[in-house]
């Protein structure tokens, strides 16, 4: 097996045996579990006239109610992955656990591809796994069914994929806790300055709309985020917002239009731009 | 700041035959930042030889091992290791390294680890199994085997890094301090381990404080201070003086300058020590003791360790 792989795998390994899979396991059973009781309470609550809400009421409300779940799964995923990239190379030059492997035939930048690897692929597995467990239940207890599903998913993996790229980068260089820090910081803010972008769009101010492109730009976190929540309103909500003019659509929960084509294939050159600078930064970095 | 050497594998250094050295080097030297770990390491150790390499804490002993293993790129000068250029992947594949910070995935069994570094070496898969199964009978963890490493004792740890070194039969280990955490049964146990590798051949590289272990296994040495090399040899080079210690009172330290003609005096309490005193001038050193007034109470001539040599080198490097 090339040594990229067998670096991956050992990430894969090393989560598992330390049981954070495990443990994010069952926190996403225990949320799937609420969220589906929760779900199944927007059909059976009644109005003050004892009636009942319209079908096209329960898919409203359950779309809304959806895409705040899934902000707090790409929260999840987003946090997990900062943690875990922040100490992922660093940890390991301090420790020294890297010294017998890189006196092996490995490069660095296979070490840094493979910790990539590894991880990116537990991101992807567990944004796979939870959408279809949380989408199931949803489907179960509303019998909604959000309009693009596949795109939602490869949108929170892609989320979580650039916050582990970040985490990776600031790990070749810093210590565990402080590219962690500095992970998670640069999310909040990403996700902030997509909002004062909303404003910007609301108040119809280029510069003040700049900042959201440009924050987009840096770190596509919040860019892939709206992708997800486009993926996930039915035509009727953005019907509607459409109908708002630009002061609805200033709102970092909605998203009138799937991200376009040139800024997926920006955030493509984005990934492999973190990548590379990763294997530049540790291939000059003394241990 | 210089790119880590990872040279293709396919390199092969002009001019070095197969029968090179194990180690060459020529005035290699690394600076970090504007500190000096390396000022100009020009040595050689010749392949199957067990090469001590001595020095005190900061004088560069694991930054030449990283240097030579191509963990860190130097700031200038040469190295081949095993024929080729430092850095050279191919060359990597046939050493073994225990570094002096040991540590290895306590997530894994003892044996786990091993299989990643087969895989890693890399070593035909259908080696592994008695590879594996001789290094951990070799550094006596074998009962330890399926257990994880998190549960294993710093001196376990430290031996399950020797038995990592040991896979695939390398031609040259490099040991940063193989006993630091090492009871004297497992000393002695590495003792045993580095005469196995060099009765099949291997050189090792072997970096350590103990210089009494130092001694008794290394067919040569070298020592190294403030990043160059002070002196090298092999031990009957090194170690070719007498030392002299002889108790007695009544001499003042004029007294002790006067005896200065028979070498180097140390007086350390009632107990004066001569370097390189040849035993035959020792009946003549009694007479001009007593002539001087002093009593002598014992006198006792012996060779000259290598810790006599060692600190004798480093009081004459700072001294000059």
């Amino acid at each position: 097996m090339p040594p990229a792989l067998v670096i991956a795998r050992l990430t894969v390994q090393e989560t598992s045996r330390r049981r954070l899979l495990l443990a994010l396991v069952i926190l996403t059973l225990i949320v799937v579990g609420f969220s589906a009781w929760g779900f199944n309470k927007i059909t059976t609550i009644r109005r003050s006239d004892g009636s009942l809400p319209s079908p096209a009421e329960v898919t409203l409300v359950t779309s809304q109610l959806l895409i705040a779940v899934t902000f707090m799964y790409s929260g999840v995923l987003a946090l997990s992955a900062a943690v875990v990239a922040g100490p992922l190379i660093s940890s390991e030059v301090e420790s020294g656990l890297l010294l017998s492997i890189l006196a092996r035939p490995v490069r660095r930048s296979e070490v840094v591809i493979g910790k990539w690897l590894g991880l990116g692929i537990l991101v992807a597995i567990y944004a796979a796994g939870s959408a279809l467990l949380e989408l199931t239940a949803v489907n179960w207890a509303t019998g909604y069914v959000p309009p693009h599903p596949v795109e939602l998913v490869i949108y929170v993996g892609a989320e979580g994929l650039a916050l582990l790229s970040l985490g990776l980068l600031l790990s070749t260089r810093l210590s565990g806790i402080t590219g962690g820090v500095i992970a998670l910081v640069a999310w909040l803010m990403g996700w902030i300055a997509g909002i004062v972008g909303d404003i910007g769009t609301g108040l119809q101010n280029q510069a003040v709309q700049n900042v959201g492109t440009i924050s987009h730009l840096l770190l596509p976190t919040d860019g892939l985020w709206r992708g997800a929540v486009y993926a996930m309103e039915p035509d009727a909500v953005i019907a509607t917002m459409k109908a708002g003019g630009a002061i609805a659509r200033a709102n970092p929960f909605a998203a009138v239009d799937p991200p376009p084509l040139p800024y997926l294939a920006w955030v493509v050159v984005w990934f492999a731009a973190m990548l590379a600078l990763s294997v530049w930064s540790f291939r000059t970095r003394e241990i | 700041m210089a790119d880590v050497a990872e040279i293709s594998t396919t390199a092969t250094p002009e001019g070095v035959a197969a029968g090179s050295p194990a180690i060459h080097t020529v005035e290699l030297s690394k600076r970090f930042g504007k500190t000096t770990a390396l000022a100009g390491l020009s040595m050689s150790v010749p392949r199957g030889e067990v090469f001590g390499f001595l020095g005190p804490n900061g004088a560069g002993k694991t930054t030449s091992v990283k240097l030579l293993l191509g963990l860190i790129a130097p700031s200038s000068g040469e190295g081949w290791v095993l024929g080729r250029p430092i850095g050279d992947l191919g060359m990597r594949r046939r050493i073994g390294y225990l570094p002096e910070l040991f540590r290895y995935q306590h997530w894994l069994t003892a044996r786990e680890v091993l299989a990643v570094h087969c895989e890693l070496a890399p070593l035909p898969r259908s080696s592994w199994k008695d590879e594996i199964t001789t290094a951990l009978d070799t550094v006596g963890l074998t009962d330890r085997a399926n257990d994880r490493v998190g549960t294993f004792s710093k001196g376990m740890q430290q031996r399950l890094g020797l038995a990592a070194a040991l896979l695939g039969e390398p031609d040259l280990v490099f040991l940063d301090e193989p006993t630091s955490a090492l009871d004297p049964v497992g000393r002695h146990d590495v003792r045993e381990v580095i005469r196995g590798l060099a009765a099949r051949g291997t050189a090792v590289f072997l970096n350590s404080h103990l210089l009494s272990e130092v001694e008794q296994v290394c067919d040569r040495v070298a020592v190294v201070d403030h990043g160059r090399v002070i002196a090298s040899g092999t031990m009957d080079q090194l170690l070719s003086g007498t030392m002299v210690r002889v108790r007695v009172s009544g001499l003042s330290p004029e007294d002790h300058a006067q005896l200065a003609t028979f070498g180097k005096v140390d007086a350390e309490g009632d107990q004066l020590t001569f370097t390189n005193l040849n035993v035959e001038r020792v009946p003549d050193l009694v007479s001009a003791i007593v002539a001087l007034g002093g009593r002598v109470y014992e006198v006792a001539p012996r060779h000259q360790t290598l810790e006599d040599r060692f600190l004798q080198l480093l009081d004459k490097e700072d001294g000059s």
